[in-house]
């Protein structure tokens, strides 16, 4: 038995003053295993969204605590929009053959042309990159599989617009979010009704933190893929941001690659995530660096920063 | 390539737990979940911005997008509001559309806040975010004193189960600290406290604009000796889930990978639960034996809420989504029909006759809104008659379902005396109730419906079950019109028994107990002392009678509806 579980656990010859309280990470966990549940049972076809990050790592986890000693049971849904990290792709084929999930793979036709006439952020801008390769594929992957459910790893302290993001998240047929239609959810009661076509989005890390999430990782001894934590990379000065060198990074004129200690922080796609400088190489000191952190997380995306209120224009498309 | 840097053992990675991860569990930090309220203008978003900024809760990225922004419509330096106001219609609009949850954390707690809205739709929005908080900030504005928004706010929270209302009288710098104004206020709560059972109020004077008793105690009110807003929110007792009460763990998931394991998947709502321990299933009232207590990490000797954990029961015995696994005290009730408080939350008023769907824990059932019982007006606290509900209305609504459910109500168990009511048509959610009282349990202590339990003797509950109705006596003069009642009443499905004298005290008893109708000749009182019975005056018909019997059994509450006698395809006149 796990020796985090064992002390919250209290033995048959202690009685009365017992303190039967769950520590925090622990009464998440429950909370999530909960939504898992009620998403399996609740759905026809649930299908959990893998972008291959830290939270979908941790939710994979929950969703094989859930449902042990069965399978999960439903498929992974990763987006690949072909500007991945390679180390993102290897880990993925390694993380679901080591748990035995059933992996979907959705690739946009035109994410796949890499010439200057495919979908790139250099030609588009990053708003409708990121509308086509992600959002567009999301829905149309979605609507193939027929999905009535989609999990997925977003959390309410991320950015403000998923502040106000229900647990069980009403998407009308075109996948779409409206923040006034957004049906009241009391308690721990998740309506997941619809109609043909329409679909719930479902997040049971909600009510985690960034911080929540590290800490959960190190207790679990979750695997996590090796560009979050820091070793000097090969990187491009851009702004605020550093954005580490890839094939399909492009220079821009006046542009060096220098080398940096860094990590990232959040994962995206390769033009358009930025690493921040850190030496930590190990998920406590990851810990040790959030706890001191004044910076937000999403800071190094840089699609959130496009225009006031993006998350919020992409999460009414069907974005997360 | 190495693709993962930590479990290098390969799976399952869980098993291996560092004493670095055992110290992080003992010094995790309590949560405490609470809700905010106020009107427009009381300052609200501004007070949870200047807490957000004093517990040093703001990234400094925000803190640079905040200034750099040049908004600014408060009267300080800072627009605190900004913080908190999340979607652009609202920052555009300054009003905050919906409930908003964001975390921070002191050195002594964690907090998650539901922070609501207090315009229009407040009462909906405001019932939603106090429905998972174990204490609300209240904003009242001195300059007005205790609104009747204010005792609405207050209303809500009660209503939802939150026990201490932490009152922050609000624009303390704009009557100049006076404690006289602060003073008015409190004297004005000490009135509506004695109208709200349980409540802890706690009254405090800010300034959210100059963070005076926000996160520290101001010099500006020296008469004022109690903690700040973050102290008091540090301090206060939060209430945990209750796991001294009785047993209720909610069924949701059915795991069965092979023939060999079948286990229920659910979450302890209250209680805790033992390997080896008796159960009860609910509703079939079936008993078992819990066998083990299954998680990933492996089994336990013990699990207490609000763990998810899967039960492997000893006996292969018929559960599925919705049953409840309770333990041997403190069981449920069990009933098709109820009485609960709701909160309306659609455009479209709730009336009378609605067939609805009803959510609870893991069951949804139609549903019908048998009566809207009265209407509460949440400033004056008084029932009022009322025929419908209308959007942000609160009222007592009876509520009939297809299938008896297994709950508590909602002052017992704010897990399992909770529902939502759900349109059948577009599937929204329509209003959120709270179960006060079993309707047809209230009678004597006809509690939970046991079907079929071999060694437990036959409930009232379960005779009711069969016959479709309680025990009664009606007096009926003439023997030969008692013959004809048996034979018209037996003809509708009743279990009827004509008798020729009064039986004894005794004897009577255990002929109730039996669940039968009595019709018996005029007696004495002492021997239908204590007796629910039905006197029958100067026939007409035997119809009439039949009737005339039924309306006054359901007046009673004995007989809870006529549908559940056996179809009777036309009533016998034998006159």
């Amino acid at each position: 038995m796990n020796a985090t579980l064992c002390e919250q656990i209290p033995t048959a010859s202690v009685s009365g003053a017992t303190d039967r309280t769950l520590s925090h990470l622990r009464a998440l966990e429950a909370e999530a295993i909960h939504i898992l549940r009620e998403t399996a049972a609740q759905f026809e076809r649930p299908v959990l969204m893998y972008s291959i990050g830290k939270d979908s790592s941790v939710m994979l986890h929950l969703a094989r605590k859930a449902f042990f000693p069965g399978r999960i049971p439903f498929p992974l849904l990763h987006i690949d929009t072909g500007f991945e990290y390679p180390e993102m792709i290897a880990f993925r084929d390694w993380f679901v053959a080591e748990i035995g999930a059933r992996l979907i793979t959705h690739t946009s036709p035109r994410a796949m042309d890499k010439s200057d006439n495919g979908v790139n952020p250099y030609a588009l801008g990053t708003a409708r990159c990121c509308s086509l390769l992600r959002t567009q594929a999301l829905l149309h992957a979605l609507r193939d599989y027929k999905a009535d459910a989609a999990l997925g790893g977003a959390r309410r302290d991320e950015e403000r617009s998923r502040a106000k993001e229900r647990v069980f998240s009403f998407r009308d047929a075109h996948g779409q979010w409206d923040p006034k239609r957004q049906r009241p959810e009391l308690w721990s009661i998740y309506n997941g009704r619809v109609s043909p076509g329409e679909s719930i989005r479902v997040f049971p890390l909600s009510n985690w933190t960034e911080l929540d999430v590290w800490s959960y990782i190190e207790r679990e001894n979750i695997p996590v893929v090796s560009l979050y934590f820091a070793e000097e990379r090969e990187v491009v000065v851009r702004g605020d941001s550093l954005i580490p060198l890839d094939s399909r990074v492009r220079l821009l004129p006046g542009e060096q690659p220098v080398k940096r200690r860094c990590r990232l922080r959040s994962l995206g796609c390769t033009p358009c995530t930025g690493a921040i400088e850190s030496d930590a190489d190990t998920v406590s000191k990851i810990i040790a660096e959030l706890r001191q952190f004044r910076r937000s997380e999403r800071e190094n995306r840089v699609i959130d920063h496009d225009q006031d209120g993006s998350m919020e224009l992409k999460k009414r498309e069907g974005y997360f | 390539m190495s693709v993962y840097r930590i479990a290098t053992d390969g799976f399952p990675a869980a098993r291996n737990a560092s004493v670095a991860s055992y110290l992080a569990a003992a010094t995790d930090k309590p949560l405490l979940r609470f809700t905010t309220a106020g009107s427009v203008d009381d300052g609200k978003s501004t007070l949870i911005g200047r807490l957000l900024h004093d517990a040093q809760s703001i990234h400094d990225d925000h803190m640079e997008a905040l200034r750099r922004s040049g908004l600014n419509r408060s009267t300080g330096p800072l627009d605190f509001s900004l913080l908190t106001d999340g979607l652009k219609a609202e920052r555009e609009q300054g009003i905050t559309i919906d409930v908003a949850y964001r975390h921070f954390s002191t050195a002594r707690r964690r907090f998650l806040i539901a922070d609501t809205p207090g315009h229009e739709q407040y009462t909906r929005n405001m019932a939603t975010g106090a429905s998972t908080a174990d204490a609300a900030v209240i904003l009242v504005d001195a300059r007005h004193g205790l609104t009747a928004q204010s005792r609405r706010h207050a209303y809500i929270a009660w209503l939802l189960g939150i026990r201490h209302l932490l009152i922050a009288v609000n624009k303390m710098d704009l009557v100049s600290f006076d404690q006289e104004a602060f003073a008015r206020i409190q004297t004005a709560l000490h009135e509506a406290a004695s109208k709200l059972p349980g409540v802890h109020f706690h009254v405090l004077p800010v300034s959210a604009l100059d963070g005076d008793n926000v996160a520290t105690r101001s010099s500006r009110t020296p008469w004022y000796e109690g903690p700040s807003l973050l102290e008091l929110m540090e301090t206060i007792e939060a209430p945990a889930w209750n796991t001294d009460a009785p047993l209720r763990f909610m069924v949701q998931y059915v795991i069965r990978p092979d023939l060999d394991f079948r286990g229920y998947a659910g979450r302890i709502d209250s209680g805790r639960v033992r390997a080896g321990e008796r159960v009860t299933i609910f509703p079939s009232g079936v008993q078992s034996r819990v066998k083990r207590i299954v998680t990933f990490e492996g089994d336990l000797e013990e699990a207490f809420a609000p763990m998810a954990v899967t039960l492997v029961l000893e006996n292969e015995i018929d559960i599925s989504r919705g049953d409840w696994i309770c333990g041997e005290n403190g069981l449920p009730s069990v009933a098709p029909q109820f009485d609960a408080s709701v909160v309306w939350m659609h455009e479209q008023p709730l009336q009378r006759g609605a067939s609805l769907l009803l959510q609870h824990g893991a069951t949804r059932v139609r549903a019908e809104v048998r009566e809207i019982v009265h209407r509460v007006d949440p400033n004056t606290y008084e029932a009022e008659p009322a025929s419908q509900l209308a959007l942000n209305q609160i009222g007592l609504v009876r509520v009939e379902t297809a299938s008896a459910l297994v709950c508590d109500r909602y002052r017992d168990n704010r897990q399992t005396g909770a529902f939502v009511l759900i349109d059948p048509i577009n599937n929204f959610t329509l209003g959120a109730g709270m179960v006060k009282q079993i309707v047809q349990t209230e009678r004597e202590q006809r509690h939970s419906i046991i079907r079929e339990h071999h060694s437990t003797p036959v409930t009232p509950a379960e005779r009711f079950q069969r016959y479709g109705h309680w025990p009664a006596v009606v007096v009926c003069r003439s023997a030969a019109l008692r013959k004809k009642l048996e034979r018209a009443l037996f003809a509708v499905g009743a279990a009827v028994v004509a008798l020729e004298a009064v039986p004894g005290r005794t004897q009577l008893r255990e002929l109730l107990a039996s669940g039968l109708i009595l019709l018996v000749p005029p007696s004495t009182p002492p021997e239908l002392e204590g007796t629910d019975w039905i006197e029958v005056v100067e026939p007409t018909s035997t119809q009439d009678y039949v009737q005339l019997i039924l309306g006054e059994l359901e007046r009673l509450g004995l007989l809870v509806s006529r549908r559940f006698l056996l179809p009777a395809g036309g009533y016998v006149d034998v006159n």
